[in-house]
């Protein structure tokens, strides 16, 4: 009797969670799942000569990504600028991750043992940039590191250096640029980890002659460790898509594939391709994502 | 004569700066000897954490020095001190299973792999948890996560083994227990303990000597019988145990309580003026009213604990007395409320005390 009671207060539950959480799911399956789509179809159709797509079957969006036709010859070509910016984005984003991670971990560590009235106010302080528009914040640094900016006059004054660094419209500026904007991305995940690890392991890890730095691979890094894939992934996937940062610090000539995918739906004319590629930043992303995880899980496995 | 595994010489410790200053440790000096089960015992907040932390490394002391088997080891780090501590929430590594957690000081320590596994084993047996090797820490009874902090803590084999009240968070049962197999640890492995605790039970009954601290000082070192039965002071009196303070007057040794008897008390030699006799309440015997050299006392109140009765009175000044009588086989003292009776002390049960 009471089995079945059981039973059928579980069926209601069950029901009325979908309900609730149906608004969610359909605004999802609409906002998500519906431009993905249109974009897979337009991946597969021919370029219309003034942009658009016409509704005519071509995988040339797909093979356009590695084979360029030459202009004068009509040769087929390997397109090796397209890899180039593909190369440049992943190794830009894992090289931004791993800074935001050395800059962060310190700075969560930091917040996580003040006491816990003066946190409040250091969390706040680390999300003030997020007050701004990212345009606008860009532009700042911009003005930090130009030839003429307050960078480089400082160096020049102090006598560091005799003539002005170039530093922007370099992998450099935008390497300098994502950091500064994802940071915030990367502190925060650690921080919550941080601020749930039991400070008295510290103790306990120098008690049984671990050294500092074993400490920190052995004990903290190991328990922190969902924090660090949680930053690791909210900074790395925004990077991979960057667009505003690379198109103002890297002058739009060192171009990331966001701005790739964005010229294809300007001035290329060719919705296919951007289609095409768009799809398979997706992929790359999930790759990438599935790949950090396991080999952060493995790892757990053999220590 | 054996070298001392711990001593502790001029320690002050202060929190603070300037005349506001707290003194955790006020010119605290002590030797502990090597293979001895010796105990720190006071109330909390009277520094004796912070001596037992000193001598792991987490603290530097204001003044003073730490010496193990001879040797100044102030200035060492915890991580170069060949001392391990058992923590009072056993801090185990909740990533790591039962078997890693105990391998980790061997492995720090760069011991080769077949030897961190055959001790990891042999430490696993000690406490009798073999089947748990490969468990999680957090699937563990608190009994069983405070068997493997003592196998962690034991397995490099220190010199000294501190432990910070390891046994407060478990229930009674499993602290008598383990206050038995803290003992049995401590004579198989030949280990030198520092035992900290504010639980003055489980001092008396593990310890070889037990020194009782009080705002940052010692009171009194000493053995547990020594300390029950001749304690030092009225602090280390009224702490350990319970004991029936009565006003007195000397007079060049001869000791009149203010409810006008004279007590054969020790400590009183040479003594004049107003003092404080102390006496155990299991040394007070009652006795008949009319019987000659007992005290007239009126019975105010019976309280049965079950193995023992306790008898609390008023003696003629006003001042209470209790008895702790045992009880008999029908749980019937055979005393009762209002009725006047005598009392005496046991012989050399009394004693005369400073404050």
């Amino acid at each position: 009797m009471s089995v079945t009671l059981e039973e059928s207060r579980d069926h209601e539950d069950v029901r009325r969670n979908w309900l609730l959480s149906s608004p969610a799911l359909i605004l999802l399956l609409l906002a998500a799942v519906g431009p993905l789509s249109i974009m897979l179809v337009y991946s597969f159709l021919t370029p219309g000569d003034y942009g658009n797509v016409v509704w005519k079957f071509s995988t040339e969006g797909w093979t356009k990504i590695l084979v360029e036709r030459d202009i004068f010859e009509g040769t087929l070509q390997f397109a090796d600028a397209h890899l180039t910016i593909f190369w440049r984005s992943v190794k830009l984003s894992v090289v931004t991750t791993i800074l935001t991670l050395a800059v962060g971990f310190p700075t969560a560590w930091f917040i996580a043992t003040r006491d816990p009235r003066s946190r409040a106010l250091w969390l706040f302080l680390i999300t003030i940039p997020f007050w701004t528009n990212l345009l606008i914040r860009t532009f700042a640094i911009n003005q930090v590191i130009r030839n003429e900016g307050l960078l480089n006059t400082l160096l020049l004054k102090i006598g560091v250096i005799s003539a002005p660094l170039q530093i922007t419209y370099t992998d450099t500026a935008v390497l300098i640029g994502m950091v500064y904007v994802y940071l915030p991305l990367m502190v925060l995940p650690l921080f919550g980890a941080l601020d749930r690890f039991d400070m008295r392991l510290l103790e306990a890890s120098y008690d049984l002659y671990a050294s500092r730095w074993t400490t920190l691979r052995r004990v903290i890094f190991p328990i922190v460790k969902p924090g660090v894939i949680a930053g690791s992934i909210l900074v790395f996937i925004p990077c991979l898509g960057a667009y505003v940062t690379p198109r103002i610090l890297g002058g739009g000539k060192l171009m990331m594939i966001g701005n790739f995918i964005d010229l294809q739906f300007g001035q290329g004319r060719n919705w296919p391709l951007g289609a095409a590629l768009s799809i398979l930043l997706l992929i790359i992303v999930t790759v990438a994502l599935l790949f950090y995880v396991r080999t952060m899980n493995g790892e757990k496995k053999h220590g | 004569m054996a070298q001392s595994a711990v001593e502790a010489r001029h320690i002050a410790k202060h929190f603070g700066l300037g005349e506001a200053a707290v003194r955790a440790l006020d010119d605290v000096s002590v030797t502990i000897a090597q293979g001895e089960f010796f105990t720190l015992l006071g109330p909390s907040g009277c520094g004796k954490t912070t001596l037992l932390r000193m001598i792991a490394g987490f603290e530097t002391p204001t003044s003073g020095q730490i010496l193990l088997e001879g040797q100044d080891i102030t200035a060492l780090p915890p991580n170069k001190r060949p001392v391990n501590t058992v923590f009072q929430s056993y801090a185990l590594f909740p990533h790591l299973t039962v078997a890693q957690n105990i391998a980790f000081g061997l492995e720090m320590l760069g011991k080769p792999r077949a030897e961190v596994s055959a001790t990891t084993e042999r430490m696993l047996a000690l406490v009798k948890l073999e089947q748990m090797a490969g468990r999680k820490v957090s699937q563990l009874s608190g009994g069983q996560q405070q068997r493997i902090a003592l196998a962690r803590a034991l397995a490099p084999k220190p010199k000294v083994l501190l432990l910070d009240e390891p046994l407060s968070a478990l229930d009674l049962k499993l602290r008598q227990a383990m206050q038995i197999e803290l003992k049995r640890l401590q004579l198989e492995t030949g280990i030198t303990f520092i035992f900290v605790t504010h639980d003055q039970e489980e001092a008396l009954t593990m310890s070889d000597r037990i020194a009782v601290m009080s705002a940052g000082k010692i009171q009194q070192i000493g053995g547990a019988r020594e300390i029950y039965t001749r304690p030092a002071n009225r602090f280390v009196a009224s702490f350990i145990g319970e004991t029936n303070f009565l006003p007195a007057t000397a007079d060049k040794g001869r000791v009149t309580l203010k409810a006008g008897a004279v007590v054969e008390a020790t400590g009183a030699e040479g003594l004049s003026g107003p003092v404080t006799v102390a006496v155990r309440p299991e040394q007070v015997r009652i006795v008949g009213a009319g019987e000659v050299g007992a005290l007239p006392v009126t019975i105010r109140n019976l309280v049965y604990f079950g193995t023992d009765t306790h008898c609390h009175m008023e003696m003629t000044d006003g001042s209470e007395v209790v008895a702790r009588l045992q009880s008999p086989a029908n749980g019937d003292a055979g005393l009762e409320r209002g009725a006047q009776v005598g009392l005496r002390f046991n012989p050399g049960s009394a004693q005369v005390l400073g404050d």
